[in-house]
């Protein structure tokens, strides 16, 4: 990402070209909600499967289906904070399984939530907000009636529930990763003093 | 006769919260419930949980203090079960939302859709049909709930009126907004569909009001017994032959005649959310038979015959 903005001077054209490994990537990420539900991993399926539903949704049902939004700068926000995250999220289970964890590495998957995660929810909400007017005018992904199964579906109104259910959502993610931080990193410390 | 004593201690933090002395053997758990709402009078029985030991399981009301493994000094561990509402409350509440709420787009009331459709009627005989069906299940289970149901427990947690209403009146809400629509489509296969469906609807409640008669029948009134359920004259309760829960079976068959009358996809949604919450509690009450009884009959499931 660092080298495509350095060669081009912009940031447009940059989600063409690594939607391809961001897809890949993200959607692989279903597999952190399997391994929770056989219970190789000890965290909550219900948090894990929140987290990558969103990123899901973000990457096929809004950025990859709404070509208009591909180059807002929001875009580029989120990509970052999820980049970052994932970098330092995957090195620190990876070093952990290794049995040789860098404290470096685990201060940062403690710490660098507090910025990011605010930055990626504000890139996300933002480009769903962009995104709207084209949603409204095409009527893309919605079912009108009359129809022989009587049922509809608007994904304006969706998109705005979805936006409003961050409200609630997010604190609660976020506090969660405070609490865990403060047993992880402040848990230590009391330790260490008794020694 | 030796009176007892009895020390609540509270589960979590071992405080002392009460002491009973000069109890009688033969007192009940209900009893010492009520002794103990005397001094602490915001938890009332309905809310205490008592055990023997702070993680095990909550003593039943007509335990006698005399038959418990415990010493002249009992200990007792309590737990707060927040607040707490009648079952009967809950039923009569959640069920009287979807009858008045479908009633209110039946009737097209102002602002459900648009203003040129307000009070009007639909010209399809089916949804008029539909709209005796809903209501006629709803008052079925009102009825059932103040003159048949004998409930085991007298109330459940508080929260739970709020996520069962949402859950009722929101599903509710949601269907009747299709079915009474102007827009909405009769069934593709027209009145041999509506009959079809029409006489599942009828057989499955039939079928259910049957099974919760059987049920009230093995129960006298007043009481907490449970007895297996057998199949009596009634044809509709050779279906216990099969099957252990089977009003779940008539209740989801009911709402798959619905779906099949209306042709409405949010029906056949609410139907499958329903059918899944019922196999959970078919399963529950399945297990909870073969633990009690011995002799359960081997060939029956929990709720749909041979299969699940």
């Amino acid at each position: 990402m660092v080298r495509f903005y350095m060669e081009k001077g912009t940031h447009r054209g940059l989600y063409k070209s690594i939607q391809k490994t961001l897809k890949f990537f993200q959607t692989f990420a279903l597999l952190e909600i399997v391994h929770c539900l056989i219970g190789i991993v000890p965290t909550s399926v219900l948090v894990t499967g929140v987290q990558v539903s969103s990123r899901i949704f973000m990457v096929w049902l809004v950025t990859h289906s709404i070509k208009p939004i591909q180059n807002e700068e929001s875009v580029v926000l989120f990509l970052v904070s999820w980049t970052v995250t994932e970098i330092t999220r995957y090195s620190f289970y990876t070093f952990s399984l290794l049995n040789h964890l860098p404290y470096f590495i685990k201060w940062a998957r403690y710490n660098f939530f507090i910025i990011l995660y605010p930055v990626g929810v504000a890139g996300e909400l933002l480009t769903i907000y962009a995104a709207l007017p084209y949603v409204k005018k095409t009527g893309m992904f919605s079912i009108r009636l009359p129809n022989k199964y009587n049922v509809s579906f608007d994904y304006y109104y969706f998109l705005l529930i979805t936006m409003a259910s961050y409200i609630p959502l997010f604190p609660q993610l976020y506090f969660h990763m405070l609490r865990q931080r403060r047993k992880v990193l402040h848990g230590e410390a009391v330790v260490e003093k008794d020694e | 006769m030796k009176h007892y004593e009895v020390e609540i201690l509270d589960a979590k933090t071992r405080e002392k919260l009460c002491f009973l002395d000069k109890v009688e053997p033969q007192a009940t758990i209900a009893e010492i419930k009520n002794l103990f709402t005397k001094t602490h009078p915001q938890w009332y029985p309905a809310r205490q949980s008592l055990r023997l030991d702070p993680k095990g399981k909550s003593l039943k009301d007509e335990d006698i203090l005399q038959k418990l493994p415990v010493g002249t000094t009992a200990t007792l561990y309590f737990r707060d079960l927040g607040a707490q509402i009648s079952w009967v409350t809950v039923f009569l509440t959640e069920y009287a939302g979807p009858l008045f709420i479908y009633l209110l787009f039946y009737f097209r009331v102002p602002f459900l859709y648009g203003h040129k459709y307000d009070f009007t009627s639909s010209r399809h005989s089916v949804v008029h049909l539909a709209c005796i069906c809903h209501s006629f299940h709803y008052v079925k289970r009102l009825l059932e709930t103040l003159f048949v149901h004998r409930f085991s427990h007298g109330t459940m947690p508080l929260r739970n009126i709020f996520k069962n209403c949402t859950y009722y009146w929101g599903f509710a809400a949601w269907m009747a907004y299709y079915i009474n629509h102007p827009l909405y489509t009769p069934p593709t296969y027209g009145a041999q569909q509506v009959k079809l469906a029409l006489a599942i609807f009828v057989i499955c409640q039939l079928g259910n009001f049957s099974i919760h008669m059987a049920l009230r029948d093995l129960r006298p009134a007043g009481s907490k017994t449970r007895k297996i359920p057998y199949p009596t004259k009634n044809p509709f309760t050779w279906l216990f032959l099969l099957v252990s829960c089977p009003n779940y079976t008539y209740e989801v068959g009911s709402w798959i005649g619905f779906a099949i009358m209306t042709q409405c996809l949010p029906v056949a949604l609410f139907s499958l959310v329903g059918f899944t919450q019922m196999t959970i509690w078919a399963k529950g009450k399945h297990r909870s038979y073969l633990k009690e009884f011995r002799d359960y009959p081997p060939l029956r499931m929990p709720i749909v015959p041979f299969l699940l």
